[in-house]
């Protein structure tokens, strides 16, 4: 499947499966969904009617609490009826394939699938297989994709910054296997971002990144110099078994965003951090509680932007289906 | 396409909804984009305190389905206690009333008022929901096919165009 099957015969959304091949306009127009959803959680009624009657269904072969939460909350927002399936402790343990497991799911009336699995790829194969009315957001698979994070990143940045091509934005620590880094990458790029960074140690950065049009720095202080936003990664305890780390000291030593280190980057720069934190080990608690921090904000944001692509891609279907 | 005379229909209005709420205290609410520009207009010429409020309605639409989400629009804005209050709705062009109820549920969504009225500027007919405006600049007969489109060019002047639609390929919304 390429990357514009995710787009309905109107242009508009009808899956999101990945930023990659997003035209600028489709991004921005789901920026701007998400800011008239905003003011939405600060009302007394904090839902609107808008997906009424249907079944938003989430997937989630892979634990995740943040991820699943806000997207059950946007769904709720918009009055859709949501149902979280835990799968590894159902059906998949008792051999049911993937596909039947969607075939059952698709026949109690589901509209949408959320879904979350530690196979890249995963929501492409769902996608291609579901009914036409039925719509798939991948909320993280594999090393591949994270599109809802690298969007709710992207209305983080225009919230406090503005006009992209400006600024310049360090992604910090381990690329390699982040499918945040990856879909954040293409997300600043597509939106006109020149100045774009990637910092790390050698073993935690892919090949291929100058390809992409990213600078590539190996010391922290270089990779943040002057930037106007830090995007900093968590930085998985597994990669400390294999060779990748010598120990989570040493990286906090060369790699962890301290106050010291922060004084490189602009003086208005902003932190963020797609959560969880590993405190002490990517990002020091002085930095990750001090002003420069918006990554509470980005958890606001990121439920409005979740209503935002929930909702466009329902309506997309419907339009392209009149 | 027929121009009519907007600004005469609007001094219209006003002055009727000037007598109206003679002694009251409103506060206007108006549904985006055209209801706005009248109730900030209405707000002004009669000499009401405070901002208006903004209704926009895309996400209470029951046409979601058939003509998918709105790409314009701004964000809904109540400036004001919804609860208790006395409000004004304004809207341009009254037809099947759809857009009233949709207004009406969203305003619900902040608070109770204590009593809604509804101000257009034009009310075409062809209701489908049991809504009536208290105060209506001009009634027209339009037939389903020709559209009533309120404007507002650079030196904030209004205008009304009628416009046959007959035989033009439906666009989206």
């Amino acid at each position: 499947m390429s990357a514009g099957a995710q787009l309905g015969a109107d242009g508009g959304l009808n899956h999101l499966l990945t930023i990659e091949g997003l035209p600028r306009p489709l991004l921005e127009n789901i920026l701007d969904t998400a800011a008239r959803f905003l003011s939405v959680g600060s009302r007394e009624v904090k839902s609107v009617p808008l997906l009424r009657g249907r079944s938003v269904f989430n997937l989630f072969f892979e634990n995740s609490t943040r991820t699943r939460t806000t997207f059950e909350i946007a769904a709720k927002r918009l009055s859709a009826d949501v149902y979280n399936l835990n799968i590894a402790a159902s059906s998949t343990s008792k051999g049911e394939s993937l596909l039947d497991t969607i075939d059952n799911l698709t026949a109690m009336q589901a509209d949408c699938f959320v879904v979350r699995h530690s196979q890249g790829g995963a929501p492409y194969l769902i996608a291609r297989h579901v009914a036409p009315h039925v719509h798939v957001i991948n909320a993280g698979d594999g090393r591949h994709a994270h599109p809802t994070q690298a969007l709710l990143d992207l209305y983080t940045i225009r919230h406090y910054k503005g006009d992209f091509e400006r600024l310049s934005v360090a992604i910090v620590g381990d690329i390699l296997h982040s499918r945040v880094a990856r879909s954040d990458l293409h997300a600043l790029r597509a939106m006109g971002v020149r100045d774009l960074r990637a910092v790390g140690p050698l073993t935690l950065l892919p090949p291929g990144l100058e390809h992409l049009g990213v600078q590539v720095h190996t010391r922290l202080e270089e990779g943040i110099r002057d930037a106007d936003v830090i995007i900093m990664l968590r930085l998985q305890n597994e990669r400390m078994r294999g060779a990748l780390l010598p120990s989570a000291q040493e990286y906090f030593r060369n790699y962890g965003l301290t106050a010291a280190a922060l004084r490189h980057a602009r003086p208005d720069c902003i932190v963020m951090h797609p959560g969880p934190m590993n405190r002490g080990v990517e990002i020091d608690s002085a930095v990750a509680d001090g002003p420069s921090s918006v990554i509470l904000p980005q958890v606001s944001f990121g439920i409005a932007v979740r209503m935002a692509v929930l909702s466009m891609a329902v309506s997309s279907q419907r339009t392209a289906a009149a | 396409m027929i121009e009519l005379d907007a600004e005469a229909i609007y001094r219209e209005l006003a002055a009727r909804v000037r007598v109206h709420l003679a002694g009251r205290l409103v506060r206007f609410v108006g549904v985006h984009t055209g209801g706005v520009w009248l109730a900030e207009r209405l707000r002004a010429d009669l000499g009401i305190a405070g901002e208006v409020g903004i209704l926009d309605v895309s996400f209470y639409r029951d046409d979601f389905d058939r003509s998918g989400l709105a790409r314009e629009g701004r964000p809904s804005r109540i400036p004001f206690e919804v609860e208790g209050s006395d409000i004004l709705l304004v809207d341009d062009v009254l037809n099947t009333g759809r857009t009233v109820r949709a207004a009406m549920n969203e305003l619900f969504d902040y608070g109770r008022p204590a009593r809604v009225e509804l101000a257009v500027l034009i009310d075409r007919g062809g209701r489908q929901l049991p809504i009536h405006a208290s105060l209506v600049g001009r009634t027209l007969e339009v037939p389903e096919d020709v559209s009533v489109e309120l404007s507002r060019d650079e030196f904030q002047r209004l205008h009304l165009t009628l416009e046959n639609l007959a035989g033009r390929e439906e666009g989206p919304r």
